[in-house]
């Protein structure tokens, strides 16, 4: 019979004689990164892949994904509700992690990393590993650039801001057009989905979309491949478990930069 | 090891391409992870339940794996009435698919019902263990249940009714959804279940409590089972805590026609195809000749 689960051997484990509780963890350190941005660090590593996340558990509010910026740390974006509770909390509060879940990146030979906004949380434990030759950063302004002197000590850092107050006045997509891509093995890329499309593009363009490895964002509420909340037209991959990266040629023809489902199952 | 023959005959009133069905609610609510289920070696699916009106479900944690199991209190998340657009491509194609609807009230069930015309079957979710006024907080009436059972019979296709085990007596509800002209019963759905985190000194669900599923409740499943097949005529759908060939055997031997599976794809997303290696064979029996048998 068919058997079709994508990229078995990166699979991470999981068996139902396991307990996975969350693990409460107390927050040793709040840095502001920039004005909407906050790094968390907490007092337990866990043992990740660069691209992994973890669900966390902001008690009495929600429970949300988030990539891992290092072993013990998250970084986060203040959007909305349970990212605006988790503001609020201090030095000393304790929150829950579960993970780390989904596929990390898989880099071989040359690495190129592409990161816009936020989506820069990921990339950053990938280059921190030695792992990312070059790295194209992107943000709306220079004042929302996250982890740019740290990612400028361990890469080749090109900047982009789309009002031009630092590096390459526009987008990252400008600076991927200056550079030749057949030069990478890998093109490692997070951010939002109309970047990361432009990346996409660009690639198949050259016919080497199967060299990019894009991390996906959608609605997530177990985190484990169960609830089917966070599954992807066509072929119905679940991005918690299947992913979240995802090679480009698995998501040419997918809902990726198309649509996504909401909390209740609807299309956005 | 016993080895069955794949079905010839309709269960419930419903083909299917073997006798295990994905079980609503798990991997269920979008047509395209429905689909690859089937490629996957599902005999059929049964759909996320879907409601008179669009739910985001409650707010996270909403499942947790815990030893043994799976404990949820999704909320019953669905799109309503947009499910239509999404199932129709599948619904077109024939494909065995049982579509799992939810209310309030009979009224409310066949309004969602109505929207589906050319569904294969229904399968009525009268077991939600933490949907305030929905699910098992009506399924535990046994007038309740036959009403909605008699409100969708209406309709004119197979209907399925699933029940909780959190009752007294699970054999009284299986006789008032026969009664209500059921084609079939589905149980279980999951057992009403509860975790604290002691780290955090609170119930680690955002709902407090929630449903147990996976391996720690086949037991309870297979009790049930064994319960309705006394109490009851209409075919029975063995649900609960399965993983394995010997667990489908053992459903049926029980008294089940047909099993879902659910929260094992947790382990294994190709547990249906692993399953049928085991279960199936050119030379097998018909799975009718070991239904029931463990009753005297
Ligand atoms: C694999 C993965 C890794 C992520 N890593 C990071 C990270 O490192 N840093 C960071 O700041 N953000 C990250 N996110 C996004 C983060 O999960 C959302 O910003 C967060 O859930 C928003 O919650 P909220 O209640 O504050 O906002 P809401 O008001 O609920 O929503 C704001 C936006 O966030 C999205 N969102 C809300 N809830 C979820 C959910 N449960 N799952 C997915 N998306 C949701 C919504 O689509 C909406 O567009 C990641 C998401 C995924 C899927
Ligand atoms: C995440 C999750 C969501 C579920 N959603 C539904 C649902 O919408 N409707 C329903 O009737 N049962 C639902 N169930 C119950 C399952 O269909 C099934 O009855 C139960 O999980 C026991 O089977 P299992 O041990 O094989 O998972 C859900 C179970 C899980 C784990
Ligand atoms: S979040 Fe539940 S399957 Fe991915």
């Amino acid at each position: 019979m068919l058997r079709t689960e994508y990229l078995p051997e990166k699979s991470w484990g999981a068996l139902m004689t396991e307990e996975h509780m969350p693990v409460v963890v107390t927050i040793t350190k709040v840095i502001d990164e920039t004005p909407t941005i906050k790094t968390f660090v907490f007092d337990e590593l866990f043992n990740i892949r660069p691209g992994q996340f973890c669900m966390v558990w902001i008690p009495g509010v929600d429970e949300i994904p988030m990539a891992f910026s290092a072993a013990n740390a998250i970084t986060v974006m203040k959007v909305g509700d349970a990212t605006a509770a988790l503001f609020t909390l201090k030095e000393g509060d304790k929150i829950g992690i579960r993970g780390p879940f989904g596929n990390g990146f898989f880099p071989t030979g040359k690495v190129l990393a592409v990161g816009g906004g936020i989506g820069v949380t990921p990339l950053f434990t990938l280059a921190a590993g030695g792992e990312v030759d070059t790295f194209i950063l992107g943000a709306r302004t220079a004042e929302e650039l996250v982890f740019a002197d740290e990612l400028a000590n361990v890469t080749d850092l090109k900047i982009a801001t789309d009002d031009g107050t630092r590096g390459h006045h526009g987008f990252v997509t400008g600076i991927l057009d200056q550079l030749d891509a057949t030069e990478y093995d890998t093109i490692c890329v997070c951010g939002p989905e109309m970047m990361m499309k432009g990346v996409l593009d660009r690639l198949a363009a050259k016919g080497i979309e199967a060299r990019g490895q894009f991390s996906l964002h959608r609605y997530m509420k177990c985190g484990v491949g169960v609830c089917g909340s966070c599954c992807i037209d066509h072929e119905g991959l679940r991005v918690c478990r299947d992913g979240p990266v995802f090679t480009g040629d698995i998501i040419k023809d997918s809902e990726f930069a198309h649509h996504h489902r909401g909390p209740s199952g609807r299309k956005e | 090891m016993i080895k069955l023959q794949t079905p010839t005959e309709r269960i419930g009133g419903v083909s299917l391409n073997n006798h295990m069905l994905l079980a609503a609610g798990v991997l269920g609510t979008t047509a395209a992870s429905l689909s690859r289920m089937l490629r996957l070696g599902a005999g059929g699916v049964v759909t996320k339940s879907i409601g008179p009106e669009p739910k985001d479900g409650h707010h996270g944690p909403s499942l947790i794996p815990v030893a043994g199991g799976i404990l949820n209190a999704m909320g019953l998340p669905n799109p309503s009435q947009e499910f239509t657009e999404e199932i129709a491509p599948l619904l077109a194609a024939k494909e065995p698919v049982v579509v799992s609807i939810f209310g309030g009230t009979p009224a409310e069930f066949a309004k969602v019902a109505e929207w589906f015309p050319n569904a294969p079957a229904f399968e009525l979710n009268l077991s939600c263990p933490h949907a305030e006024g929905y699910g098992a907080a009506i399924g535990a009436n046994p007038r309740v249940v036959r009403e909605c059972t008699e409100a969708i019979k209406a309709f004119g296709k197979p209907v399925w009714v699933k029940l909780t085990p959190n009752v007294a007596d699970i054999g009284v509800i299986g006789r008032a959804a026969e009664e209500g002209g059921a084609d079939a019963i589905v149980a279980i759905n999951t057992v009403k279940a509860m975790r604290i985190s002691t780290g955090m000194r609170r119930p680690v669900l955002r709902n407090k409590f929630g449903g147990l599923s996976g391996t720690a409740v086949f037991p309870i499943a297979v009790r049930a089972v064994y319960d309705l097949y006394e109490a009851c005529t209409i075919p029975i759908i063995g649900c609960g805590g399965i993983s394995t060939a010997d667990n489908v055997l053992e459903m049926m031997m029980a008294g089940a026609a047909a099993v879902e599976i659910g929260s094992a794809v947790y382990d294994n997303i190709n547990v249906f195809s692993d399953i049928a290696e085991d279960l199936y064979a050119a030379d097998g029996i018909p799975a009718g000749e070991i239904v029931g048998c463990a009753h005297d």
